[in-house]
C-alpha cells in the first residue's frame, strides 16, 4: 500500500527537497546518507514505521544511465495501517559507511552483516559486524557485480587440513 | 570515518565464565534438520549464550538470479524453502508479473492460491510434526508426514515433480490442472481434517507436550516487532499481519478466510497457529477448487509474455513469431528499468523478492528477502536462559530451512 499524502507531505516539510517517487503503488524515497540515521529514527517513533522489512543493496556498476556504484535499500512497513516505504541511499567508493539501523531495530543486525559480506559497506556502530554467509576468511564481496558468477577460484584455493591438525 | 564497536557486554573469553561449557550443535545434528550450526555456552543444562553460525548452504542463488532469466530462475527457487517450493514459484513469479505490469488470467490466480495454500499445509505439517518429534511425540510425525505424501502426489500429478516443481511461468503456469488433479485435491481436502483432528488429539492436552512446548522461548509482541519477524511466528505473538488479508495478492480478495493468532508468543502458541492455520488453508483450497474459473491460464499469445502452447507455435504464425520473440536472448520479456519490492504471505513469514529491471530479459538484482533468516536471528533471544532440551523445541517451532536461510 503507498504511503499516504499526508505522511509524505510532513516528510517534504521536515527535510526539504527529499526526492520522491512511485512506481506500482510502492512510495519510494532517496535520502542523504548524513541524515539517514534521523530519518529513520523519525519514521520508527513519529510517523509509525515500526517493521524494518528488509535492508538490501543494488551495486549500479553496469546500470544503464545510473550515476553512483551503490543503492542501500531499507524496506519499512507501518504494521498499523500496511503502508510501505522504500528508502535509498546512494553511495560511492572508497567512502562506503553507513550509520548502523541496529539502535532502532534489532532485526537489522543479521541482515546489515548480509549487505557487509556481500556488498562491502560499513555500518557504523553495528555490534557484530563480521562475514555472515561466506567464510571469514573470505576476502571478496561476491555480489559486487565486478565479481565473477563463477568466483576467483576460492573452492580450489581452501586450505586442507589432515584429520590430526584440526 | 572509522568503526566504533558497540558495547555488548559480554566478551567471547570472559576469564569469569571459564566454568561454562561449550557445546557445538551441529551442523550435522539430526535435531537442526538442516545445514545449521549452534555454539551452545552452558551452565550446567542452562543455556547461557547461544551464537547461530549460518552459511553452510550458501549456495549464490541471488547472484545466480543476475544470470539466469526470468523463466530459469523459478528452477532455483524451487531450492530455496524446499519444504514448500510452490509457495517460492508462486512468490518469484508474482514479483517479476508486478514489475513488468502483467496480469495474470483468473484461472491462473485462483490455481496459483491452491497450490500455495497447499504448500503452506505442507510446510506447517513439517513444522509441526518435526517439533512434535523433536520433543519425544513419534506417532504426530508420523502422522504429519503420511498426509504430507498426499501433497506431494497431487504436486507430482501436477507438475511431474514432488519437491522441484517449478510449476509457474511468467503470465501463467507451465500446465493447467487437470481434472485428475481436481479429483486428488477433492479427495485431500475431504480426508485431511480428520488426520487434522487425529492429530491435535495426539498433542493438544498432551501434558509431555505441554510441559516441554509452553512458556518457552517466549516472544513478546513488541520484540516480534522490533525483530521484524513476520508469519506464524509474529502471529504466535499478536502481530495480526497476514499479507493474505492486508495486501491481497492473487485471489485472496474472493475468499473467506480468517487470520490465525495467538497472545503467548511461546513455542506452544506457535504449534497452535500453525495447527489452526492448516484447517484456513484447507478451506482456501476448497473454495478456490470448487469456483475454479473457466478460461486461459496463461495471457494471450497477442500479449506475447507466455510461451505460447506448442500445437500453436507448430500450427498458426502468431504463435511461432510469439514462441520465436521470447525465446530469443535479445527479444524476450520486456521488463521497465525500475525496481520493486513484491512480498508474499509464504508459510513462514513474508517471503519477498526485491527486483530491478534493466530492460532485458535477465534481472539486474534478484534479492530475496527470506523469513528463515529474519526468524533464525532471533534464536538466541528465544534460547538464553532455557536449558539444553529446549533448544530442540525452540527450533523446531520456528521451522528453520537451511536453503532458505543461506540461499
Amino acid at each position: 500500500m503507498p504511503v499516504s499524502p499526508e505522511v509524505l507531505m510532513a516528510l517534504q516539510q521536515r527535510w526539504p527537497g527529499l526526492p520522491t517517487s512511485e512506481f506500482r503503488g510502492e512510495s519510494r524515497l532517496v535520502v542523504p546518507r548524513a541524515a539517514l540515521f534521523e530519518i529513520l529514527t523519525a519514521l520508527q517513533r513519529d510517523f509509525g514505521f515500526d517493521l524494518l522489512i528488509d535492508i538490501t543493496c543494488v551495486d549500479y556498476l553496469y546500470y544503464r544511465g545510473a550515476s553512483d556504484r551503490f543503492g542501500l535499500v531499507y524496506l519499512l512497513a507501518n504494521s498499523a495501517t500496511n503502508e510501505r516505504l522504500t528508502l535509498r541511499v546512494l553511495l560511492n567508493e572508497p567512502d562506503l559507511v553507513v550509520p548502523s539501523a541496529t539502535p532502532l531495530w534489532e532485526g537489522a543486525n543479521w541482515l546489515e552483516r548480509e549487505v557487509w559480506d556481500m556488498f562491502g559497506i560499513r555500518f557504523d556502530g553495528h555490534p557484530d559486524l563480521r562475514r555472515i554467509l561466506m567464510p571469514e576468511e573470505f576476502t571478496a564481496h561476491p555480489l559486487r557485480k565486478d565479481y565473477p558468477l563463477q568466483g576467483r577460484g576460492e573452492r580450489h584455493n581452501f586450505p586442507v587440513l589432515a584429520r590430526r591438525e584440526a | 570515518m572509522p568503526l566504533t564497536a558497540a558495547n555488548t557486554g559480554r566478551e567471547p573469553h570472559d576469564p569469569e565464565q571459564d566454568y561454562l561449557w561449550t557445546l557445538n550443535f551441529g551442523p550435522q545434528h539430526p535435531a537442526t534438520h538442516t545445514t545449521l550450526r549452534l555454539v551452545l555456552k552452558l551452565d550446567g543444562e542452562r543455556v547461557v549464550d547461544a551464537r547461530p553460525e549460518i552459511g553452510y548452504l550458501h549456495s549464490g542463488f541471488e547472484k545466480l538470479g543476475e544470470h539466469l532469466d526470468y523463466n530459469q530462475y523459478v528452477a532455483v527457487t524451487d531450492r530455496m524453502n524446499y519444504i514448500s517450493p510452490m509457495a517460492n514459484n508462486v512468490a518469484w513469479h508474482l514479483a517479476v508479473e508486478r514489475l513488468a505490469g502483467i496480469e495474470v488470467p483468473p484461472r491462473c490466480a485462483y490455481i496459483r492460491v491452491i497450490i500455495a495454500e497447499l504448500a503452506r499445509i505442507s510446510d506447517h505439517l513439517l513444522c509441526t510434526g518435526a517439533m512434535g518429534l523433536d520433543v519425544g511425540a513419534f506417532t504426530f510425525f508420523l502422522y504429519a508426514f503420511y498426509q504430507r505424501e498426499k501433497i506431494y502426489d497431487i504436486f507430482e500429478t501436477l507438475s511431474g515433480a514432488r519437491f522441484t516443481t517449478s510449476y509457474t511461468r511468467v503470465g501463467g503456469l507451465m500446465h493447467d490442472m487437470t481434472p485428475v488433479t481436481i479429483d486428488q485435491i477433492r479427495q485431500f481436502v475431504q480426508d485431511f481434517p480428520r488426520t487434522l483432528d487425529d492429530m491435535e488429539r495426539l498433542l493438544d492436552r498432551n501434558r509431555i507436550f505441554h510441559d516441554r512446548t509452553k512458556g518457552v522461548g517466549v516472544l513478546t509482541r513488541e520484540e516480534a516487532i522490533n525483530r521484524s519477524v513476520s508469519g506464524p511466528v509474529a502471529r504466535a505473538s499478536g502481530v495480526p499481519r497476514d499479507l493474505r488479508k492486508d495486501e491481497p495478492y492473487l485471489a485472496y480478495r474472493d475468499f473467506d478466510f480468517r487470520v490465525c493468532c495467538a497472545t503467548a508468543g511461546d513455542c506452544f502458541a506457535r504449534y497452535y497457529v500453525r495447527m489452526a492455520e492448516m484447517r484456513e488453508s484447507l478451506s482456501l483450497v476448497r473454495q478456490a477448487v470448487e469456483n475454479l474459473p473457466a478460461g486461459p491460464v496463461n495471457v494471450g499469445i497477442g500479449e506475447r509474455l507466455a510461451l505460447p502452447p506448442k500445437q500453436d507455435v507448430y500450427q498458426t504464425i502468431e504463435g511461432t513469431i510469439s514462441h520465436f520473440e521470447l525465446v530469443m536472448l535479445n527479444r524476450g520479456l520486456q521488463v521497465p528499468c525500475e525496481e520493486l519490492y513484491t512480498a508474499t504471505e509464504a508459510p513462514n513469514g513474508e517471503l519477498g523478492f526485491y527486483l530491478v529491471g534493466d530492460g532485458r530479459h535477465v534481472a539486474y538484482r534478484a534479492r530475496c528477502r527470506p523469513p528463515s533468516l529474519i526468524n533464525f536471528a532471533l534464536f538466541p533471544h528465544l534460547i538464553c536462559g532455557h536449558t539444553l532440551s529446549d533448544v530442540v523445541a525452540v527450533l523446531g517451532s520456528l521451522n528453520i530451512i537451511a536453503a532458505e536461510l543461506d540461499r
